[in-house]
């Protein structure tokens, strides 16, 4: 190994450490955005030692540094907090477009591969392909330029079937004879593109999280294959964080439905072969007016907020902390409990309420807040269905039947904010709304808390 | 010889992601996609190192496009999570007015 190799490699090494510390900090909201500095020293420093290797080119360099920085930078300023799950959506289809791209390039110029690193150079390029074009899908969904609701065709699982099978075929093929395969290198490439359609465009709405952490572990995968591609120990080391990070999330989301990962990725669930039916609870509903909710806001002593994705459809995070600010300092404790899935991604409600000022000592797990439940004297529920839905714990009948829940129905009183009486995602009716202790407080989320902020103002 | 030594280094993360990130609360959950989508722009190495020619040779557009893809990936990535971080506040720190 030249000097100049070995002060390279010595750079990778503080890199990986640095993204190792990085993650490590982000076990706390308090030491994570040190965290996040950390790893991206050491990016930094891993991208400049690198372009101390002799021969490179770097007006292309700059060319392609200054594109992407300026995208990247624009991108990451003008982002609502709300459309965070497309940004990440697109972010993850751009690793694993370079993922491919790079594994393209080096076999473009060096196409004497052994089998091994034929076989992981297809890998690099299926997985980056798959990636890159299951990511557009899931952003089109996200930000409803395409349907979001799960389209599901006929004879999906044959074509998917067959889609691996040529992939896998094609891979094998490749790998024997790579230097005058090159045909069947774009073969790959181009299966790789169609699975990322078939095999995402099925999947509905609410079941995003679930899609986008796997896509989020496949540009680590991507990129980890890469790095076995041209042999660099960083490239695998990162690749490998971030696979595992998301393996890690979509386990968490998966378990947090009650649903196996297959379940969520073939089934069309929420799609319209699932009947919306009629039937499950019925029974009378108790609406309330702004003020009949202020007056039970205004008596209670401890409130919690469960958000779902109607908060976020509706904005109405803000509002939703100055109502929470105003019980304050009316004595009420306030806490927010969020459900690991509620939103489009995981995390997504705590970053929205941490856009809007809330502390992020009263954002609750589920963990924490279904102990307790009992003693709380307000649930208000913004935006949020299936995941409040006390189906899931005494209905074995119910499609949702086994998932974890914030169990609201426990609360002394229930206020369910919504648009109507349309059933959520999973298409069954709530029983909540019909329960005792719950009143209905109809209209738009963001509408029926700035009402209630109005009342606090004029009553208080 | 390599390909072991690589799968090696390969397996052994893989665990140490596993125990880093099962610590990461919910709560964090967006920030650690979005930084970890950060750190997955690493392939923007494999691309710079890959550019060594100065023609516009297909394998310079091909390289010039993994660095841009990989620069947005990591230049947004890590904006975009500091800009979230920034946000996550405790009630002392002046969450709540």
């Amino acid at each position: 190994m030249s000097s100049s190799a070995l002060v390279i490699n010595f750079a990778y090494i503080i890199s990986a450490a640095l993204f190792i510390f990085g993650l490590k900090m982000l076990s706390s909201p308090a030491t994570a955005r040190r965290g996040n500095l950390l790893s991206a020293v050491g990016m930094l420093l891993a991208i400049i030692v690198t372009l101390f290797v002799q021969g490179l080119d770097y007006k292309w360099i700059l060319l392609g540094i200054v594109i992407g920085s300026s995208i990247g930078l624009i991108a990451a300023y003008k982002i609502e907090m709300t459309s965070m799950p497309e940004m990440v959506a697109l972010f993850n289809g751009f690793g694993g477009i370079s993922s491919l791209l790079l594994a393209w390039g080096e076999y473009h110029q060096h196409p004497e591969m052994s089998i091994f690193i034929g076989i992981v150079a297809s890998l690099s390029a299926f997985i980056g392909g798959v990636t890159f074009s299951g990511s557009m899908v899931a952003f089109g969904k996200l930000s409803e330029k395409i349907p979001s609701k799960a389209i599901v065709f006929n004879g999906q699982h044959i074509i998917n079937a067959l889609i691996l099978f040529v992939a896998i075929l094609s891979t094998i093929i490749f790998a024997i004879n790579a230097p005058s395969m090159y045909f069947v290198f774009i073969v790959i490439i181009v299966v790789a593109l169609i699975f990322g359609v078939t095999s995402v465009i099925p999947i509905g709405g609410a079941d995003m999280p679930v899609v986008i952490a796997l896509l989020n572990s496949y540009s680590g995968l991507a990129a980890c294959a890469a790095g076995f591609v041209i042999g660099n120990n960083i490239l695998i080391v990162a690749g490998a964080l971030v696979g595992a990070s998301g393996i890690i999330l979509t386990k968490i989301m998966c378990k947090a439905m009650n649903r196996s990962l297959a379940n969520v990725l073939f089934s069309g669930f929420g799609s319209s072969t699932t009947q919306a039916t009629g039937d499950g609870p019925q029974g009378e509903i108790r609406p309330a007016s702004a003020e009949d909710v202020y007056y039970i806001l205004e008596a209670a002593d401890s409130v919690a907020f469960v958000p779902g994705y109607g908060l976020a459809v509706a904005q109405a995070q803000h509002v939703t902390r100055e109502l929470g600010d105003l019980l304050e300092e009316n004595g009420t404790e306030v806490m927010y409990a969020i459900h690991p899935v509620a939103g489009r991604m995981p995390g997504h409600m705590n970053v929205l309420l941490a856009e809007a000022n809330v502390p992020y000592d009263q954002l609750i797990e589920m963990d924490d807040i279904n102990p307790r439940m009992d003693s709380v004297d307000v649930c208000v529920v913004i935006g949020a269905n299936d995941v409040v839905n006390p189906a899931a714990i005494n209905d074995e009948s119910s499609s949702i039947y086994g998932m974890p829940i914030i169990e609201t129905h426990r609360a002394k009183t229930v206020i369910v904010l919504k648009r109507s009486m349309n059933p959520g995602f999973a298409g069954i009716q709530n029983a909540l709304f019909f329960a005792e202790n719950a009143r209905m407080y109809f209209g738009d989320a963001k509408a029926s808390i700035q009402a209630l902020v109005a009342e606090f103002k004029s009553g208080g | 010889m390599e390909a072991v030594f690589l799968t090696f280094v390969f397996v052994l993360t893989i665990f140490l992601g596993f125990e880093l990130i099962s610590k990461v609360p919910s709560t964090l959950h967006t920030p650690l996609m979005s930084g970890s989508n950060a750190i997955s722009g690493i392939t923007m190495i494999g691309a710079l190192a890959s550019l060594k020619t100065d023609n516009l040779t297909f394998a310079a557009i091909l390289g010039t496009l993994a660095v841009i893809f990989a620069t947005i990936n990591v230049v947004g990535g890590y904006a975009v999570t500091n800009r979230m971080l920034e946000m996550f506040k405790k009630k002392d720190e002046g969450g709540a007015k």
